[in-house]
């Protein structure tokens, strides 16, 4: 019995005294799910050249915000700009978040593949999300009801679409579904006939169509000239101006190798 | 003589401990009884912490925004400005897919609890139980995802239909056996047995027929059923229902064994059938056992989290009509999972804390229904033993 005690008190101690050893070594990433596809090909690549472990968790640009003002990674990603809340919350405990822009993101509305609306205004799009049009034929589509898909709250992807098709201040019909991630988005959409939702241009495939909004298709040229009207920057955070390998893993984003992976996902470089 | 007093110091001394002896194991009695005693309380105490923690972080809400809005209005707007948290239509939603999976997994599972107790021979029932219990083991983001990505699909598609299948299965073996029983209880009093025979058979065609047309009209309805969404309150019923069914299955099975031989052998003995025997005598003397089983599946339900938040489709509203298990629904438990991640207690109090009532709700819920159970469980053995 003491034998296995003291058995298990060396592998703890030699497991505690690994994690910290490892701490220095390893550049921790968390947040958006929009940004995960970026962050998890830049560790890829980051680790394969350099040997410095790269861990990416995607629990949504909310936390990703959290994360960092509790110190609990070394970049946080985030699909919108941080809020005057987060910021205020983080100087008070002497964290200085410093924001870097490594792409943009468009982001594409929706709809089932069979459905045949093919362009969306702005205002459309709104009406449909606010609640005051329900059926496909109000905007020129089929007799059927629409399923709105928003993202929780959780989300930058929402924030971002909230301010940039919704409008601030308005609120989404309470009939709308909740998804809590681009893939759960894309999924529902792709095998519901009536559903609209929005997802990062990187995500978007075959299993969805998406819609043109106010005229102008969601591509890369479009997004990177500014002319399709849902675009915004993804970002990096990181407490204070990065050094070392942090700031090298930043840099892969200006990078002909970081440029390539960038769009090879479906993201668009500044 | 001193041999003899020395063989009697030695028959004594094997039975005499040392000082020392007694005084070790006095030691290693009180320091066992000690750590079990530590580890019991230490259990209950958990209980108090987990009370005392959610109450205190639920508080702040109802001081800042008073309970009416959060239990009365129905608007969700918990990260807009002005936030909006009106939690009825969520707790509205909780109760209706517990209910839902209530409906679908009592049934089922108190009839394959008979099935196994009573019905199936021994050599069956070592095999079926493990194998119904396995389905406790699959963790419930396997269930989510089985519901997000085959049943919603298949719900919108061929949910009519399945619908229709489904209502065939279930009410056609219980519409003949209500039919025959019918028939006889309204024939009973007829004294020339020819004329009998006659009048039940008569009877029986014209219940046949009736049910035959109930059969098929209710299921031409059910499969032109078009469902909109598959992520909708049904979905995550009969998903929830699964889940609760190896409970509800074992703790009844359990309850039904503990009825004991007696009872079942006394009332063969008195001439019961194995029906009578199963309705008269077994289920009204586990019935408590039962109820504590449907409610610790219900309490699975209630609190499942993963299943809902990935296939309820998490709409904060009140479906239309208030039954329609067809719309999406939002309940308490995945709110507070959804909303978590931007809620903390540097940015919004209000809406870090809603999650906190929400949490000191459902406990409430699950409190009130354990002490129910229990209540049920203690006059249910009054009544037995006769009291």
């Amino acid at each position: 019995m003491m034998k296995k005690l003291l058995l298990l008190a060396f592998f703890l101690s030699f497991a505690v005294g690994a994690t910290a050893n490892a701490a220095d070594k390893t550049i921790v990433l968390d947040g958006s799910t929009t940004v995960g596809p970026i962050a998890k090909s830049f560790a890829t690549y980051f680790t394969r050249k350099f040997g410095i472990r790269v861990t990416v968790s995607e629990s949504g640009s909310g936390n990703g915000a959290k994360s960092l003002i509790n110190h609990t990674c070394s970049i946080a990603t985030l699909s919108r700009p941080m809020k005057a809340e987060e910021l205020a919350a983080a100087k008070k405990i002497g964290v200085n978040p410093v924001a870097h822009v490594i792409a943009l993101d468009g982001l594409a509305m929706v709809v089932h593949p069979g459905n045949p609306v093919r362009s969306l205004t702005k205002a459309q799009i709104s009406s449909i999300y606010r609640g005051t049009v329900t059926n496909w034929q109000e905007v020129g589509g089929p007799n059927a009801r629409i399923v709105v898909i928003q993202r929780e709250s959780n989300s930058g992807t929402e924030d971002s679409f909230k301010e940039l098709v919704v409008g601030k201040g308005v609120q989404i019909t309470r009939n709308a579904e909740t998804q809590a991630s681009n893939g759960a988005v894309k999924n529902r959409v792709s095998t519901t006939p009536g559903a609209i939702g929005f997802l990062g241009l990187g995500f978007v495939d075959r299993s969805v169509k998406s819609v043109a909004v106010n005229g102008i298709a969601p591509t890369i040229p479009s997004v990177k000239n500014g002319t399709y009207p849902v675009t915004r920057p993804l970002y990096f955070y990181t407490d204070g101006a990065p050094s070392g390998p942090v700031k090298q893993f930043i840099e892969l984003s200006k990078t002909a190798d970081g440029r390539r992976m960038i769009s090879e996902l479906g993201f668009v470089n500044q | 003589m001193a041999e003899e007093s020395a063989g009697g110091q030695n028959r004594t001394n094997a039975f005499v401990v040392s000082a020392r002896k007694r005084f070790i194991q006095r030691v290693t009695k009180t320091v066992g009884e000690g750590t079990l005693l530590a580890i019991a309380s230490f259990v209950a105490i958990v209980v108090i912490f987990i009370f005392y923690f959610v109450a205190k972080d639920a508080i702040p809400f109802f001081q800042i925004r008073g309970f009416q809005e959060f239990f009365t209005t129905t608007g969700w707007y918990p990260a807009d400005d002005p936030a909006k948290f009106g939690a009825f239509a969520i707790i509205y939603g909780s109760l209706m897919v517990t209910l839902g999976s209530a409906l679908i997994a009592v049934p089922m599972g108190v009839a394959a609890a008979i099935c196994l107790s009573d019905i199936l021979p021994f050599s069956i029932r070592q095999y079926a139980k493990p194998v119904i219990e396995m389905l406790a083991a699959i963790p419930s983001v396997a269930f989510g995802f089985f519901a997000l990505v085959v049943l919603a699909p298949l719900l919108q598609e061929k949910g009519g239909l399945l619908m229709m299948w489904a209502w065939w299965l279930i009410a056609a073996p219980f519409m003949t056996l209500m039919i025959i029983i019918f028939a006889d209880l309204l024939t009973t009093n007829i004294a020339d047995p020819k004329r009998r025979k006659q009048l039940n058979l008569l009877l029986t065609a014209l219940f046949g027929l009736i049910g035959v047309a109930l059969l098929y009209r209710v299921g031409s309805v059910l499969s032109s059923i078009q469902i909109l969404t598959g992520t909708n309150a049904l979905n995550v019923s009969i998903i929830l229902s699964f889940m609760a069914l190896p409970t509800i299955v074992s703790v009844s099975e359990d309850a039904l064994q503990a009825v004991g031989r007696d009872l079942r052998e006394g009332s063969y003995a008195l001439g019961a059938t194995r029906a009578e025997t199963i309705m008269k005598t077994i289920l009204p003397a586990a019935s408590s056992g039962i109820l504590a089983a449907v409610i610790l599946g219900i309490m699975r339900a209630l609190g499942e989290t993963m299943v809902v938040w990935m296939a309820s489709g998490n709409s904060a509203h009140i479906p239309e009509p208030f039954f329609n298990y067809f719309e999406a629904v939002r309940t308490l438990t995945a709110t507070i999972a959804g909303d978590m991640g931007e809620a903390d207690q540097v940015t919004g109090s209000a809406r870090f804390h809603v999650l906190f009532a929400m949490g000191l709700l459902l406990l409430v819920i699950s409190f009130i229904c354990n002490l129910v159970s229990e209540r049920i469980v203690v006059r249910q053995r009054k009544i037995l033993s006769g009291q």
